[in-house]
């Protein structure tokens, strides 16, 4: 049953891949300007934009060019950057590890304090932990994620310099700390490009992660501490949502005759609240941290721009502005299908959750 | 005997009486009961009033810059005489910005915007979004497939991206910004009008209504839509709120409103690198986002539990 479910969510979300992949595909044809120019730079010549053209088969018709277009990304070949002169998988593998880090680092952030936060606010209904719980998750909600970064970074790193609580305000590691790869500490040959190089650059690049397994402190006490602005400033309007939807989620399971009679047969109260309670809350609150992920994905590019971190989003926002379009083209396609993935694995949960769902 | 009969058909007209009070009425009264959507009610009240009078209340223009005019500098620090600011210098409750004008007007002229992007950007989405998921749930079959994985793939975006996607091809401004959030929201007017639409379809009222004869449209503005009005009411409450948010980081990142509009997110983008040097020019506008975006949150969940006939017992 659960395997047939599965299949069947998977085969519902490749119309939507397909669609993702139309929208990329037209946004790059609808950009106002000539492809070649734009895809180049202002400075082609006419020859260089002929050959250009036919050699990534421009001339011919949209729905060949649409084939070609879908072939090429299958591949994993997503063109290259004419600004930064180097092959967008590479950039990828150099600027994805920041970008996930900072989101994991935020969703686990506004996770562990949201859903504790919103559990006790629902138990202690009306005390005056649970309305300042509402409180400041209502502000929460409303901050612009680049005003409370700027505000942080005000405060942490300009006037609270010169005590234990100063954090750098931008960047990901101080100037001259080592981020040996784990990799390279280990002795391991590695070639220069193909595919498990890619992969094992991008594990070294998430720099917690690699100062763990090689036990460098020193480089994980650096990323710890220009992490933390960041992570909060990301982290707060999803930890806002969360702690508003585990506490409503609460509420309403709380108010079930089986917590009654989970009671009255003498149960704890903790683990009525931990096994009957929360656990058929889990629902609401699973789509909410699913939902938060574009959130947190799309504030990733304002948290980026604001903390000088080289990672998806900034890397995105400036080929915008700079019309770097294989960049935009290809950076937008990771997210989005990112996104279906984390929506197709919040989907699986759901049945994993509750059993009915996977009859439907 | 007679006095309890007596007593029963008071309480019999009490009911009856209860009953007439309109839906919107008891909603009312219950928004009203709730100290947050009071707040929000409030702030939105001084937001309006602020939008609507800037010309009066500001002290100086938006756009008006102040060199040669009076002895201040650019980035100026706030001076306000009621917190010990020499009498003899001229007061700016906010401060001075980069191009040497006075924050506070530019702040207050920023309300309107605000605003007016808000609710603009939901009416449009609210308009389309209402069209197609009334076409996809009234008509369904092909109409509905089609219409909703075209909504499914435009929520497989997250939405500042793909706002900001949809502003790369139309080209940076005001305008192609609330285009592009109010294309980036209709599909969640979508469902939630398919939802409605899908929820009364088969009912009686609208079997009856097509039985004489009612044509497609009728039966869907005059029968369909007003029971879709409540969870439209509240999502496009709370859509109000996300608006405002995205349109100020569009202008932000240099997108939208284009100088000197004064927009709050583009003059907290504008002097983003001075927060060190001049944290007035961040703090204020950014402020004022908050504060606005709150109001609008707090009325969308205080409309959500007003207009829930689940809670109507608790009123």
């Amino acid at each position: 049953m659960m395997i047939q479910y599965i299949v069947r969510r998977f085969f519902a979300a490749i119309p939507v891949l397909f669609g993702i992949l139309l929208v990329t595909f037209a946004l790059a044809r609808l950009i106002p300007g000539d492809p070649c120019r734009a895809i180049l730079g202002e400075k082609a010549t006419e020859e260089i934009c002929a050959r250009f053209i036919q050699e990534k088969g421009l001339d011919k018709p949209i729905l060949i060019q649409f084939g070609i277009y879908i072939g090429e990304m299958a591949r994993g070949d997503f063109g290259s950057s004419f600004r930064l002169g180097m092959p967008v998988t590479r950039l990828l593998v150099e600027r994805l590890p920041t970008t996930v880090e900072l989101s994991i680092s935020a969703l686990l952030v506004s996770m562990i304090i949201g859903i504790p936060l919103g559990i006790i606010s629902a138990v202690k209904h009306n005390s005056w932990l649970d309305v300042g719980t509402m409180v400041w998750a209502n502000i929460g909600v409303s901050m612009p994620v680049f005003w409370l970064g700027l505000m942080l970074a005000y405060v942490f790193s300009l006037l609270l310099k010169d005590t234990p609580f100063w954090l750098p305000p931008s960047g990901r590691l101080s100037p001259g700390v080592a981020d040996t790869p784990f990799y390279q500490v280990w002795g391991w040959t590695v070639a220069e490009t193909g595919l498990v190089s890619g992969i094992l650059k991008f594990i070294g690049r998430m720099n917690i992660f690699n100062a763990l397994i090689t036990g460098n402190w020193e480089l994980l006490k650096d990323a710890v501490t220009h992490l933390i602005l960041p992570t909060l400033a990301l982290g707060t309007i999803p930890m806002a949502i969360i702690a508003r939807m585990s506490r409503s989620a609460m509420l309403e399971v709380m108010g079930q005759d089986y917590i009654r009679t989970a009671r009255a047969k003498g149960l704890r109260w903790f683990t009525v609240i931990m096994k009957h309670a929360f656990r058929n809350s889990l629902l609401p609150i699973v789509t909410v941290i699913g939902l938060s992920l574009g959130t947190l994905l799309g504030g990733a590019v304002l948290t980026e721009t604001i903390f000088g971190l080289s990672g998806v989003g900034r890397t995105l926002y400036e080929a915008i502005t700079a019309r770097d379009y294989g960049i935009v083209q290809a950076f937008t396609l990771v997210i989005a299908v990112f996104f279906v993935v984390i929506n197709l694995v919040v989907d699986i949960s759901y049945a994993y959750l509750d059993p009915r769902v996977r009859l439907d | 005997m007679s006095a309890d009969t007596k007593n029963i058909a008071k309480l019999d007209a009490e009911a009856m009486s209860l009953e007439s009070v309109s839906m919107w009425r008891t909603a009312w009264r219950r928004l009203f009961r709730r100290r947050s959507a009071i707040a929000g009610l409030v702030i939105l009240g001084i937001l309006t009033f602020i939008a609507v009078t800037a010309q009066w209340v500001a002290p100086y223009g938006y756009d008006q810059v102040l060199i040669g005019k009076e002895p201040v500098k650019a980035r100026q620090a706030p001076c306000i005489h009621l917190l010990g600011c020499p009498k003899d210098q001229p007061q700016h409750l906010a401060g001075i910005d980069g191009n040497v004008r006075d924050q506070f007007s530019r702040l207050l002229y920023g309300a309107r915007l605000s605003l007016v992007v808000g609710i603009s950007t939901v009416s449009f989405a609210i308009v389309l979004g209402t069209a197609l998921g009334a076409i996809a749930g009234y008509f369904g079959g092909w109409w509905d497939t089609i219409i909703m994985r075209v909504m499914d793939v435009l929520l497989a975006f997250p939405s500042l991206l793909l706002a900001i996607a949809i502003v790369t091809v139309l080209g940076p401004g005001l305008i192609n910004a609330l285009l592009a959030i109010g294309i980036v929201d209709i599909p969640i007017f979508a469902r939630v009008m398919r939802a409605s639409v899908l929820s009364v379809r088969e009912m009686e009222f609208v079997s009856a209504t097509r039985a004489l004869g009612g044509n497609p449209f009728h039966i869907l503005f005059r029968r369909i839509l007003p029971n879709a009005l409540t969870p439209l009411i509240v999502q496009g409450t709370l859509g109000i709120a996300s608006a405002i948010l995205s349109a100020a980081a569009l202008s932000f990142l240099g997108l939208g409103a284009q100088p000197p509009t004064p927009e709050w997110g583009a003059m907290l983008g504008a002097e983003r690198n001075q927060v060190f040097t001049a944290p007035h020019l961040v703090f204020y506008p950014g402020f004022m986002i908050m504060l606005t975006v709150l109001c609008f949150n707090l009325i969308g969940d205080g409309m959500r539990d007003a207009l829930d006939p689940r809670l109507a017992h608790v009123s």
